[in-house]
């Protein structure tokens, strides 16, 4: 049997390949190996009551990654050295992947936003969230807009946003999905997608900035700390966008714990650690987060965002 | 009296094809929407060419990451699809293959990391699944295909086993070793596209830095990303196999918590459709299933089949244009060495990375759907066309240039373009959805809206809705190809 060329499996015969000879494979697998203990990025080790297994915690990928990095690598080695256990952080890719590690015990401690938290700690029982920033249960979002749209910043909600194309931050973003979708709702009475020309889930409030800079979309909602931060570090020009509302505040970000974190990690360790979580008042730390201190939490103080989250469905 | 001509089936087709597409281009929304989208392009640009090969930390671990996923993924999807396509005769196994399939591999990631989290079982299955499905159906029609003479002259009471492992496999063996290699190929590419999810691979390290606007990262990062692909035909040597492998499943963590509760949870409480699961009976469901066909599947599958169309289309008429590139009755060698350059670089590229691209630029529209996927399906279509037409001898007064190009190649290579082209329609489709995790509005997004607000009954429902769509655009290109008599594999005469 004679096949011509035109089965789909010959596409790659042709030998453009010979051009190229950098990075030898075999030497790379074998420098890879020797690296693989080191780096582990996947590692998140089982958490069992017979062994001391590292504590590892997540966060909502909120902003940019670097960013989190930087903060969430101070946190991990702070925990560390107060715990006494090795505390690592894992980065994840969606906010969804956060909630679902924490579910699966993967990680037993994450930093959630405010609807994460409540979707968390519905999926598992005896979850509680034990720290939030000092401001965070007066917590704001900013709706931003590009100057072309000649929209100015008002107290009462901007109505001249309607007909406009829109971004959101990550779909299961509080200050980026949740309470704006709520406002835009109360204040049209319309679904966002009858509201707007188009609507857009940038992926985060960095994005979400980026995005309405550049007029790829007129106005968008943002996080006000992830806007502020920005702005400060003059990483926004204000001359292409700017804040146009504020909402009324509600509670948004969390540290949530695992119930059954004392089984694997020692009777009192949930205590333990939010003891930790309470005192941390390191500037160099709190200046990454941005946070001035955190204070106690229990779940109840997010009973308003789940009743907003039901209103609007996104929880059943 | 003159009468008009019969227009030829193949004509007609090209016709229909056309206008649907076109009626579809009419309806969608082709607008850039950036203020500004060139300034964005001039940094793309400008980080393009200063790639900065120090930014990413562990860039050497996501690439054997990436390897690793992809080897043990092909490698297991090999073992089953071979498996399988003994059994193609059996109508549950070809059923069953045809599913597996039809769900895309991001959207199986999806699903596995729900029951295994991100551990290497989720990477390597979400590859080994649908690509098993795939390499099944291929080698089946290698089988079929095969020269069935030498079966015959078998000593009779020859087992089946020994009449497949001396007589049959060695006829098919460089076909399958080749078809494996292409698969491979495309493991490596799907293995970095799941990054973007969330596994350590390239694609990980390449969604963060376009995300932030680190155009000299990710520069690097494709720039490692093609000479990985490229290269693969020098270091892939089969003696080197084992030890690929057992690299492969040595780097890999195995050793992450995932329970059986929670596959069993998946399987059994998730994906039950949520008014049956806290009990709020059968007239509830039927609500619950309107809304999910009124809002979502519905349009949905108008945007996916709306896309599908416009692309399949446009990648006709892409190839029409870039096969020429490589081929050697139209250009010369210098020339067809560029052109090589440009395909790989174009076909290499994943079409979700190309589209993710130009949404930053241009900003929500379907217009980046489009080019993405015509521009990554063009060069891989113009790429066999061009290689097919390397087969064809015209006579020695055959005329030059544009005429050449216009009565003797084009009218040669149109057929086996067009089977080429259904063949890809049903792959289309399937990358199709998967850019409405990017945004735009296809079943893909709602899957991926889903997904985020952890409803997975919700997102089980549309990933069959598209596996269904999918099935059944490969019904119809199938019922198409018998009907113009396209092969995509000709014996040759």
């Amino acid at each position: 049997m004679n096949t011509l060329p035109l089965d789909p499996h010959v596409i790659s015969r042709q030998g453009v390949g010979g051009k190229f000879n950098e990075g030898d494979p075999k030497m790379m697998v074998r420098s890879v190996l020797a690296a693989a203990g080191v780096f582990a990025l996947m590692q998140a080790p089982v958490a069992t009551p017979v062994m001391a297994a590292d504590f590892v915690f997540t966060a909502i990928p909120d902003q940019d990654e670097t960013q989190l990095r930087k903060r969430f690598g101070k946190v991990a080695k702070y925990l560390t050295s107060t715990l006494g256990v090795t505390v690592k952080y894992v980065p994840v890719k969606s906010y969804a992947a956060a909630v679902t590690a924490f579910r699966n015990n993967q990680v037993q401690l994450a930093w959630f936003g405010g609807l994460s938290g409540v979707r968390a700690r519905e999926l598992v029982k005896g979850s509680r969230a034990i720290a939030q920033g000092k401001k965070d249960p007066f917590f704001e979002t900013f709706f931003i807009a590009h100057k072309s749209t000649g929209l100015k910043p008002s107290k009462a909600f901007p109505k001249g946003i309607a007909g406009r194309t829109f971004t959101f931050g990550s779909k299961g973003s509080t200050s980026g999905r949740l309470m704006p979708e709520f406002h835009i709702r109360s204040a049209f009475g319309k679904l966002p997608k009858k509201v707007f020309k188009k609507v857009g889930f940038s992926g985060n409030h960095s994005r979400t900035i980026a995005l309405v800079q550049s007029g790829a979309y007129e106005v968008g909602a943002v996080n006000y700390k992830v806007w502020n931060r920005e702005v400060k570090s003059g990483k926004v020009d204000t001359s292409k966008v700017s804040l146009i509302w504020k909402t009324p505040p509600y509670p948004d970000y969390q540290w949530t714990i695992r119930g059954d974190v004392n089984k694997g990690y020692g009777k009192g360790f949930a205590k333990k650690v939010q003891g930790a979580l309470l005192s941390m008042n390191d500037p160099d730390l709190l200046k990454f987060f941005p946070r001035a201190s955190f204070i106690a939490a229990q779940n109840s103080d997010y009973a308003p965002i789940k009743e907003t989250a039901k209103k609007i469905g996104l929880i059943d | 009296m003159i009468t008009r001509p019969e227009p030829s089936p193949l004509g007609r087709t090209t016709t229909t094809f056309v206008g649907i597409a076109f009626i579809c281009l009419i309806f969608a929304d082709v607008a850039i929407t950036t203020v500004d989208p060139w300034e964005e392009f001039r940094r793309l640009l400008l980080g393009l060419v200063t790639p900065d090969f120090y930014a990413t930390d562990s860039v050497v671990l996501a690439i054997a990451y990436t390897l690793a996923f992809a080897l043990l993924g092909v490698v297991l999807a090999n073992a089953m699809g071979l498996f399988l396509a003994l059994l193609f005769f059996s109508r549950i196994v070809r059923t069953g293959c045809a599913v597996v399939r039809a769900v895309h591999e991001l959207f199986w990631a999806l699903i596995f990391l729900q029951m295994f989290g991100l551990s290497p079982l989720t990477g390597v299955l979400a590859i080994a699944i649908p690509y098993s499905g795939i390499i099944a159906k291929v080698y089946a029609e290698i089988l079929e295909e095969a020269n069935p003479a030498p079966l015959k002259v078998i000593p009779a009471g020859t087992s089946r086993i020994s009449a497949f492992f001396f007589v049959r496999m060695p006829d098919v063996w460089a076909h399958f070793r080749s078809y494996s290699m292409y698969r491979l190929e495309c493991g490596i590419r799907s293995s970095a596209v799941l990054g973007f999810i969330g596994l350590p691979t390239l694609g990980f390290h390449l969604e963060t830095a376009f995300k932030e606007g680190q155009y000299s990262e990710v520069s690097a990062l494709l720039i490692l990303f093609y000479l990985v692909i490229a290269t693969m035909r020098i270091w892939m040597k089969r003696p080197l196999m084992p030890v690929y492998l057992i690299g492969a499943a040595a780097i890999l963590p195995w050793g992450i918590a995932f329970s059986s509760a929670h596959i069993v949870r998946f399987l059994t409480e998730d994906i039950v459709p949520h008014p049956l699961r806290t009990g709020a009976g059968w007239e509830a469901f039927w609500d619950w299933l309107n809304m999910m066909v009124v809002d979502q599947a519905i349009p949905g599958t108008i945007a996916t089949v709306q896309l599908t169309m416009i692309a399949l289309v446009a990648t006709g008429f892409l190839t029409i244009v870039l096969f020429p590139l490589i081929s050697p009755l139209l250009l010369g060698k210098a020339s067809r060495f560029c052109g090589h350059i440009f395909l790989v670089v174009a076909r290499s590229t994943p079409e979700y990375i190309l589209a993710f691209v130009l949404l930053q630029l241009w900003g929500p529209s379907m217009l980046p759907a489009i080019i993405a996927l015509t521009l990554h399906n063009g060069a891989i279509i113009g790429h066999l066309i061009g290689r097919y037409t390397e087969t064809v001898s015209l006579r020695q007064d055959a005329s030059t240039g544009f005429n050449r190009y216009f009565y003797e190649v084009l009218p040669r290579v149109y057929r086996p373009m067009l089977a080429l082209l259904f063949y890809r329609w049903e792959v289309i489709m399937r990358e199709t959805a998967i850019l409405g995790i990017l945004g735009i509005a296809t079943l893909g997004f709602y899957v991926d809206s889903a997904f985020a607000d952890l409803r997975f009954d919700r997102a089980m429902l549309l990933i069959a809705i598209t596996a269904l769509l999918n099935i059944g655009v490969d019904a119809i290109s199938r019922s198409v190809r018998t009907r113009l008599r396209l092969q995509t594999s000709l014996e040759q005469q």
